[in-house]
């Protein structure tokens, strides 16, 4: 018995070979967006891979988390690459699942059967952003310290739960050592879980629905490619590219440490959160004090949850009865959004 | 209003000078502006005769809640001026120049009376001026010898530590500029006016003015302020090591004392920095056209070499400790890890104002023993630097390697592309 058959006895490989055989990719002009969420996935392995390597070296301590750090950048070798690559690929995959959420939106790929794929792609979305405000305080330096007191003040601030909220994230009443080994474990083990999870019910639910093809072409004429190997060769050049950018960023502009947090010392000047925050929190710098008999801050996150839910509930209203997608509601209200977005972003940066 | 000022001008004129008793702050008096007949009448005068009404509304007294009566006595209570500024009242008028130490320090000396107001405020002002050369000269008569009011104001009397009161540091020098600076005034002491000239080219005029350090010296820091006087040759080190306590204590035990202090009269640390254009030291005290050793220690006598030494060391220790903060500058700037080294770089400039310190030894072997430790900090962080910058150099060449192999897979994986498509 060879190898192969040996293998093959065990796992049934040839009904696997059978399946992938006649999975198929549809091709038309904006095939090239369905190449974004195989981006994203890839950067996640990149994190998953560059993650645990820098575990080998960090320290999740008040007294030790800059210096491990610092460490890691100067000591080991490759430390200062697996580091900079960690930090560039975390917010190029935060970026690149955007641009995939988007792209789902303008190819209105939401509309049934899919509805759950959606759902599941929004909440990888959201762990993806607790990821990286999470990630953002384990070097333990200036500007992150004070961010995440910004944040957690925030988060802090939310109706009911709010104060509850806050001294589950920071582990008391402000930025602590208790706030760095709660992120830390949050960073490093229940969101890779949930996220592998996740990850797992997206994919599965793309191949149970296979890959959506836009509204005004004819999913039963529209050509088709084999996805392995034709689609899967193509990803795998895209994902080459994607690490040979993260190599240049990494070698060119390697991620910065900055100073070790003084939290007696006062919040450095011009303190942002990281660049997918901005347009929120410049939205919240805007609000004034008190709107009518309510807290403006309060106003504003009510704002960002109702946004948020109506966002995640986007198969709902953007689809008709009869399950057609409402292409000029939601390619408008996507439009919307970004512009939204990059401008309060831009905003938030430079002022 | 005419008569009303002839009339108190004729019972100033009259009263003599007669103590008032001691002032007694009123609990119910107004904490601001006082509000009696002495402001009252005066306000309402022209002239010089109104001013103190004017001025006293700023000062320092009326908001600890004293009154004019206080000082020129009376009774600040009665309408009629011949009831208000009677001698039966203790009213003494504008009270002579030679009698103000006095009159001030009748509060001002007494430590029960000021704690009231300043519980930590001194109180030997009055004793203090008595040794001083202004006491003297006015106790020897000298009318223009200053007194309080001279330095201190008069009737607008600040606290020190007003920015408009003429003893805060940044007015010292032109309270004291205002006799001092006066040629035709000083020139019967026989003393130069261009001190206040020369001390606003000063490293320590530049320290208050520019950057805001009100602890630099100012006049007063070396001369005294109640008891002014120059201080003697013998004490400038003394004076001086009051701040520079380090240079002092080598000074102290080096060559230079027995020649230019003690009681040879040759001014101390002044010899070489001057005493009121005190300048930024340099190395070109040292050698050169500028040098302040060369007067004593011609080029070419063990003195001269000495110098020489000194500022070769510094020089070199100055320029490699530039050097090695510049390429650290270069590799934090192409983004590597330098920290450390910018650490340690800070030690190394430490040991240059060591070298600096231990030049006031005038001990070559003091001097070069600081210099070598500096020197060595500025070779290993440069080194570093170097290492960083040449590492910058590795990281772009692996880059190039990497995106060349990954340029080759990916145009592989196309051709494979290619050739599975055309098969099919």
């Amino acid at each position: 018995m060879t190898t192969r058959e040996w293998l093959e006895d065990r796992l049934g490989l040839a009904a696997i070979r059978e399946v992938a055989g006649h999975k198929t990719v549809p091709v038309h002009s904006a095939t090239h967006w369905y190449y974004f969420g195989g981006i994203t996935l890839f950067l996640f392995g990149v994190q998953m891979m560059t993650g645990i390597l820098l575990l080998f070296y960090y320290r999740p301590t008040v007294a030790e988390g800059f210096e491990s750090v610092k460490f890691i950048m100067t000591r080991v070798e490759f430390g200062w690459l697996i580091r900079s690559i960690h930090s560039w690929s975390a917010n190029l995959m935060i970026f690149m699942a955007f641009v995939h959420m988007f792209s789902v939106v303008f190819t209105h790929a939401y509309r049934p059967p899919r509805e759950l794929t959606w759902a599941s792609g929004i909440a990888l979305l959201a762990l993806l952003l607790v990821f990286g405000f999470s990630g953002y305080l384990l070097p333990w330096n200036q500007i992150a310290y004070f961010a995440t007191k910004v944040g957690t003040d925030v988060a802090a601030s939310t109706p009911l739960i709010g104060p509850t909220l806050g001294r589950l994230l920071r582990g008391g009443e402000d930025v602590g050592a208790a706030t760095l080994t709660r992120f830390f474990a949050l960073h490093v083990m229940v969101l890779p879980l949930a996220t592998v999870g996740l990850v797992f019910l997206h994919v599965l639910l793309v191949q149970k629905n296979g890959m959506s093809t836009p509204p005004k072409l004819d999913p039963k004429t529209v050509r088709s490619m084999p996805f392995f190997p034709n689609f899967f060769l193509r990803e795998l050049m895209v994902w080459y590219g994607a690490l040979a950018v993260l190599g240049a960023l990494a070698a060119i502009f390697p991620w910065e440490l900055g100073e070790k947090a003084d939290p007696f010392s006062s919040a450095p000047v011009g303190i942002r959160p990281e660049w997918y925050f901005l347009a929120e929190f410049y939205t919240l710098k805007l609000i004034p004090g008190h709107v009518g008999p309510i807290e403006g801050e309060l106003l504003g996150l009510l704002g960002f949850a109702l946004l948020g839910a109506g966002w995640a509930l986007l198969p709902v209203w953007g689809v008709t009865k009869s399950g057609q997608a409402r292409t000029r509601l939601t390619t408008g209200a996507g439009i919307f959004l970004i512009v939204y977005l990059a401008v309060f972003s831009v905003l938030g940066y430079y002022k | 209003m005419r008569r009303l000022t002839l009339l108190f001008a004729l019972v100033t004129a009259s009263v003599w000078a007669q103590a008032p008793a001691k002032p007694q702050a009123s609990t119910t008096q107004a904490a601001h502006a006082p509000d009696d007949t002495c402001t009252q009448c005066h306000s309402a005068m022209e002239g010089a005769i109104q001013q103190p009404a004017l001025l006293i509304k700023d000062d320092v007294h009326t908001t600890a809640g004293l009154s004019c009566a206080n000082c020129h006595g009376g009774d600040a209570t009665a309408v009629e001026p011949d009831v208000s500024m009677s001698k039966a009242k203790g009213f003494i008028g504008k009270p002579k120049r030679a009698d103000i130490p006095a009159l001030c320090g009748k509060c001002h000396s007494d430590p029960g009376y000021m704690r009231r107001y300043r519980p930590q405020q001194r109180v030997d002002q009055l004793e203090l001026y008595k040794t001083s050369i202004h006491g003297k000269k006015l106790a020897s008569g000298d009318m223009n010898a200053a007194t309080c009011v001279d330095c201190h104001s008069v009737h607008n009397i600040r606290a020190v530590k007003d920015a408009n009161s003429p003893t805060h540091p940044l007015n010292i020098p032109a309270t004291c500029g205002k006799c001092h600076s006066d040629a035709a005034k000083m020139k019967q002491y026989g003393i130069p006016t261009n001190q206040v000239d020369e001390y606003h080219t000063s490293v320590h005029w530049n320290a208050i003015s520019k950057k805001g350090d009100l602890s630099a010296p100012n006049c007063v820091s070396c001369h005294g302020n109640h008891g002014a006087k120059p201080p003697d040759v013998e004490s400038v080190s003394a004076v001086c090591g009051s701040c520079h306590v380090l240079f002092a204590q080598l000074y102290e035990k080096s060559v230079h004392q027995p020649i230019f202090g003690g009681g040879n009269g040759k001014g101390g640390c002044t010899v070489c920095h001057s005493n009121h254009a005190i300048h930024q030291p340099s190395t070109a005290m040292l050698t050169g056209d500028k040098a302040v050793c060369t007067p004593c220690h011609e080029a070419g006598t063990p003195g001269g070499n000495a110098a020489a030494e000194f500022a070769k060391g510094l020089n070199g220790l100055d320029a490699a400790l530039k050097t090695s903060e510049a390429t650290l500058k270069q590799a934090e700037y192409y983004g590597m890890e330098v920290s450390a080294s910018q650490l340690e770089w800070n030690d190394g400039h430490e040991s240059l104002i060591k070298a600096r310190l231990a030049l006031h030894s005038f001990d070559t072997a003091k001097v070069k023993k600081e210099v070598d430790i500096g020197l060595a900090i500025a070779a290993r962080t440069k080194a570093a630097a170097e290492d960083a910058l040449r590492e910058k150099d590795q990281r772009r060449k692996g880059l190039a390697l990497s995106a060349l192999f990954i340029a080759i897979t990916v145009a592989a994986i196309a051709l494979v592309i290619r050739r599975l498509e055309r098969t099919a």
